[in-house]
């Protein structure tokens, strides 16, 4: 993936101007592009205002694009040393929510710091990310064939899930596991092992449904038939449908969207954004920013697949696919594939906790794109 | 170091999966959004429309209904409502308080409107008060600025601008009850009202017209945006009715306090130009919202002003029936214009005596002269040898017995009594008692003013079938009016006689004055007892009619027309308890017949 005469360089860390040079402008342009779609269509959600919702998507996107650059630019290194140590410290956070919540009497899933509110569980999706790309990183093929080496990483992401589950959050709670489950995958598993998981879980889905709340049921029930309850539950997903297919191909024009500007769409600043998008701008704003974002996955396990050191292959891959997962479960969520689960459309919904582990992700990525060429080496931090 | 190769080699076979599996899944979204907004567009552009447009419909203006001269009789008027719209106000109770400064609203209603208020949306206008006048409206508008929710909105209202004259033909409108028949989307509109009684029942369908509709961008709470389009539909149809609003007035005016019917007819077409009944209320109070106190008092009143006398009441005809009789024994050759009955004031049949009202009696009567002193033994004898089944079939010839089908509701249709009939309803054979008493218009036969007139008109237009109708007939329609098979000589020797009531020297109803342009009444008296008078009352020489109380008194009538020599106008007046038809009745007939020919109605 490296040319030769890189090779001399490759234990060596870069100066901080190298780092940025070695920046994908390509990449950093669609975010950027996806961030502008992001904060026009929060101006149409708000008939045409800067408040309540775009102004302040704007300043945090520039907050979140700060941190991005601050992350993409530090030591590689700090992030393979400190891997288990976030990963814990997330883990107490989430730990002290769940009790937090159940003294408040209710579904708590925020950290209020006044300025920000800090959701443990979208900084989980981060941090369990880098703790398998360093437990992987550590092992040999042979371990992670084994099935002793999988009880380890294993429990270390079921833990936080079923934390997250308990808020109860569903959504976050399967976009955690489907990650571990793709970072197994890659990480090379065998196949039969998948295999198995998948029948128990078929096994244990009845069992599994009893321990759902009724809001939840009451979604996936929804969702295999909308019409059951057509004010209710299934409201979101016919009106969504109708937004979406009344924009045809070249949409309804900006700002006049008729179903979300005469508030037949829920939620139209958030997880259903995406609908007023292709209500207003028919199939091809629709299409234009599947593709945006399309782009950036494919950008991102191109990244993955230069990087030279197995770690930083597997922090892409991971935060990689959990960007592929928001995008994916929203968009199909809000056309009726998958049940309204919650996931906002990263980028573009309105919301703070969710812009900023998305741009923290991409910073994340970018930094060890942008050491691609840094051998971290298996046994330097590693604890065999 | 060969593991940590294929350590590397795996995870880059796996990663390529991974991104192709990526891509499938993302070119699925897309064809998701092809399947939606291309193939199913259609369907959905129609599901969204169906959200955001919302139709009204508006109610079109009512019908105007005219009389024959084009006096308007029931009309629409500007109604001007005062709305509170609860958002726009910047302080509720600020505003309702200024309202009241300038039209008092009493608790009851202040509590209804705040609780209105409260459970309907805030956008949604509430009514505070309607009808109100030109100058509540501008003292309203003058003071908007200080009443920041408070609008004025126009509707149309049903008015009757003769008010009491006008109520039992026309009827009124009224809201849309559980009851009635919901054919019309119309009836769903708030505020819609429908004919609930009379002609305004009768010819609903022709006056509602069609409603129009607006068509209303509404969001998802219901609130209009915008208006997209406003069709406004088709006025209802306008009538002109047979009625004279001039002899009406006439004729109600004439009854003063008293409680009856009169019912004016053109005798060659039917049209009915005056129809009286009275006493009467004002329409406009029931479609104005009445007060369950005036309500109350209208229903309770003895005198029944609700009921329309003229059609559903249903009285004896006493001696208005001898034309009936008369004309009976004429046409079965009974009697001749030159035979006669001996009235020596009693009759015996069996063990019992029929008496004559006049107990001295009348001497020997030919049967103008028994017409023009309504003389008892006469019809008493020849109903005895025509036998009740003949003189039922000249009555039902007559109109009698059956509904003139008018179409005003509870037409009542009155009884002509008949040997098959009395064995259907009693199971006993028809007495002659009971043939001598029919003779004379009592016992079971019972009739209603407007048949009276019906009567009346076909005796004197020279026998034609005419009936009742509100509207004018065209040439066609007075071309069928069939000839009934009465022979004109006949009806020429009643007629005779009813000219003698009024116009002999002791005539019934001589005393009445009649003088309009040369022209001449005819007619014929009836008193009718209202109850049983015993056996021992009669011997004793009786309590005088007047000095019982009212409800007990005798029905007065009179059927009449005018002029004798080409009959043009037929009435029938009946005052309830009016004691004597000579003495009440006639003189109303008179009056009202007067006006009509003075009016010269054509």
């Amino acid at each position: 993936m490296y040319k030769y005469y890189e090779a001399g360089f490759k234990s060596q860390t870069l100066s901080l101007k190298d780092r940025f040079y070695n920046l994908s402008f390509g990449y950093i342009f669609c975010i950027l592009l996806l961030a502008a779609i992001g904060i026009i269509c929060l101006y149409s959600a708000a008939n045409g205002h800067w408040m309540p919702w775009a102004w302040p998507q704007f300043v945090r996107f520039g907050i979140g694009f700060g941190l991005m650059l601050l992350l993409s630019l530090i030591d590689v290194k700090l992030y393979l040393k400190y891997a288990y140590l976030l990963y814990f410290a997330v883990l107490l956070l989430l730990i002290a929510v769940e009790v937090a919540g159940h003294v408040g009497m209710g579904a708590q899933r925020w950290i209020d710091l006044k300025i920000f509110k800090i959701q443990p569980s979208e900084i989980m999706k981060i941090t369990m990310v880098l703790m398998l790309a360093k437990y992987f990183h550590s092992c040999t093929l042979n371990q992670i064939e084994s099935t002793r080496g999988l009880v380890a990483p294993v429990l270390m992401a079921l833990f936080p899930a079923a934390l997250v589950i308990l808020q109860p959050d569903l959504g976050t709670a399967l976009m955690l596991m489907f990650t571990t489950i793709t970072i197994f995958f890659v990480v090379g598993v065998q196949l039969w092992k998948f295999a198995l998981l998948g029948g128990f879980a078929l096994i244990s889905a009845p069992i599994a449904w009893h321990f759902l709340h009724d809001y939840q049921k009451n979604r996936v029930l929804t969702f295999l038939n909308p019409e059951r309850d057509p004010l209710g539950a299934g409201y979101h997903i016919i009106q969504s449908k109708i937004a979406l297919g009344s924009g045809g191909v070249f949409g309804k024009g900006f700002l006049n969207g008729t179903q979300s500007h005469l508030n037949f769409l829920p939620e139209k600043h958030t997880d259903f954004i995406y609908t007023m998008l292709s209500e207003e701008f028919g199939m091809i704003g629709g299409i234009v920013v599947i593709l945006l974002n399309l782009i950036i996955i494919v950008y991102g396990y191109l990244f993955a697949s230069r990087v030279t050191s197995y770690f930083g292959k597997l922090v892409i891959i991971g935060l990689n696919t959990n960007y592929f997962l928001y995008v994916f479960i929203n968009i199909a969520m809000v056309l009726g594939l998958l049940p309204v689960v919650g996931v906002p459309l990263p980028l573009i919904s309105y919301g703070g906790t969710v812009m900023l582990s998305v741009m923290a992700s991409f910073g994340i990525i970018l930094c060890m794109d942008v050491n691609r060429n840094l051998n971290l080496g298996r046994s330097s931090f590693g604890d065999d | 170091m060969n593991r940590d190769n294929d350590k590397g080699k795996t995870l880059l076979q796996r990663l390529s999966v991974l991104t192709i599996g990526s891509i499938v899944l993302i070119f699925v979204l897309m064809g998701r959004l092809y399947f939606l907004q291309v193939i199913q567009a259609e369907k959905y552009k129609t599901m969204a429309d169906e959200n955001r447009i919302a139709t009204r419909m508006l109610i079109p203006p009512r019908g105007i209904i005219y009389d024959r001269n084009g006096t308007v009789l029931a009309t629409n008027e500007q109604n001007f409502q005062a709305l509170i719209v609860a958002e726009q106000t910047i302080n509720l109770d600020e505003t309702l308080a200024q309202f009241k400064e300038l039209m008092p609203l009493s608790a009851e209603e202040e509590e209804k409107i705040r609780k209105e208020i409260k459970t309907k949306q805030k956008f949604i206008p509430v009514k505070l008060k309607d009808n109100l006048s030109w100058e509540d409206v501008s003292a309203l508008q003058l003071n908007a600025p200080y009443m920041p929710g408070i609008i004025i909105d126009e509707g149309l209202n049903r008015t009757y601008p003769l008010g009491e004259y006008t109520a039992h033909f026309l009827g009124y409108v009224g809201a849309v009850s559980e009851k009635d028949e919901k054919d019309d989307p119309l009836f769903m509109v708030p505020g819609f009202k429908i004919g609930k009684t009379g002609l305004e029942k009768v010819f609903d369908e022709r006056l509602r017209g069609q409603g129009g509709n607006i068509k209303l961008e509404v969001n998802a709470m219901g609130r209009v945006m915008q208006e997209i389009e406003r069709n406004r539909g088709l006025e209802g149809e306008s009538f002109f009715l047979t009625i004279d609003s001039r002899l009406q007035k006439v004729a109600q005016d004439a009854f003063g306090k008293n409680s009856g019917a009169a019912i004016v007819m053109d005798v060659h077409s039917g049209e009915i130009l005056a129809f009286v009944s009275v006493p009467s209320f004002d329409p406009n109070l029931l479609t104005k919202g009445i007060s369950q106190q005036e309500w109350n008092s209208l229903l309770n009143n003895e005198r029944k002003p609700l009921s329309d006398k003229a059609v559903t009441g249903q009285y004896s005809p006493g001696s208005t029936f001898k034309i009936v009789v008369a004309l009976a024994a004429l046409e079965n050759g009974i009697i001749t214009p030159k035979s006669t009955y001996n009235c020596s004031g009693a009759m015996p049949l069996g063990n019992h005596i029929f008496h004559c009202w006049r107990h001295s009696g009348h001497g020997k009567q030919n049967v103008v002269e028994a017409l023009k002193n309504s003389c008892d033994i006469f019809f008493y004898q020849a109903a005895l040898e025509l036998g009740i089944d003949k003189i039922a079939d000249m009555a039902h010839r007559l109109g009698l017995g059956k509904k003139t089908g008018i179409a005003l509701e509870n037409e009542q249709s009155g009884l002509i009594p008949d040997e098959k009939w009395k064995m259907k309803r009693f199971g006993t054979k028809w007495q002659k008692g009971e043939s001598v008493i029919a003779g004379i218009g009592q016992g079971y036969v019972l009739t209603t003013p407007i048949q009276l007139v019906t009567m009346m008109s076909r005796v004197v237009n020279g026998g034609y079938e005419v009936s009742p109708s509100f509207v004018k007939l065209n040439m066609a329609q007075k071309d069928k009016i069939r000839k009934l098979p009465i022979s004109k000589q006949n009806l020429e020797i009643v007629k005779e006689g009813l000219f003698e009531v009024v116009n002999a020297k002791n005539g019934t109803a001589t005393g009445v004055k009649f003088n309009i342009n040369g022209a001449k009444m005819g007619g014929k008296t009836g008193t009718t007892q209202v109850r049983r008078i015993s056996m021992e009352e009669r011997r004793k020489g009786i309590i005088k009619d007047e000095d019982l109380p009212w409800h007990l008194r005798n029905h007065a009538l009179f059927v009449g027309y005018a002029p004798h020599n080409q009959p043009r106008y037929a009435v029938a007046v009946i005052v309830e308890h009016g004691s004597s038809g000579s003495g009440a009745a006639a003189p109303i007939a008179s009056k009202i017949l007067q006006e009509a020919i003075k009016l010269d109605i054509k």
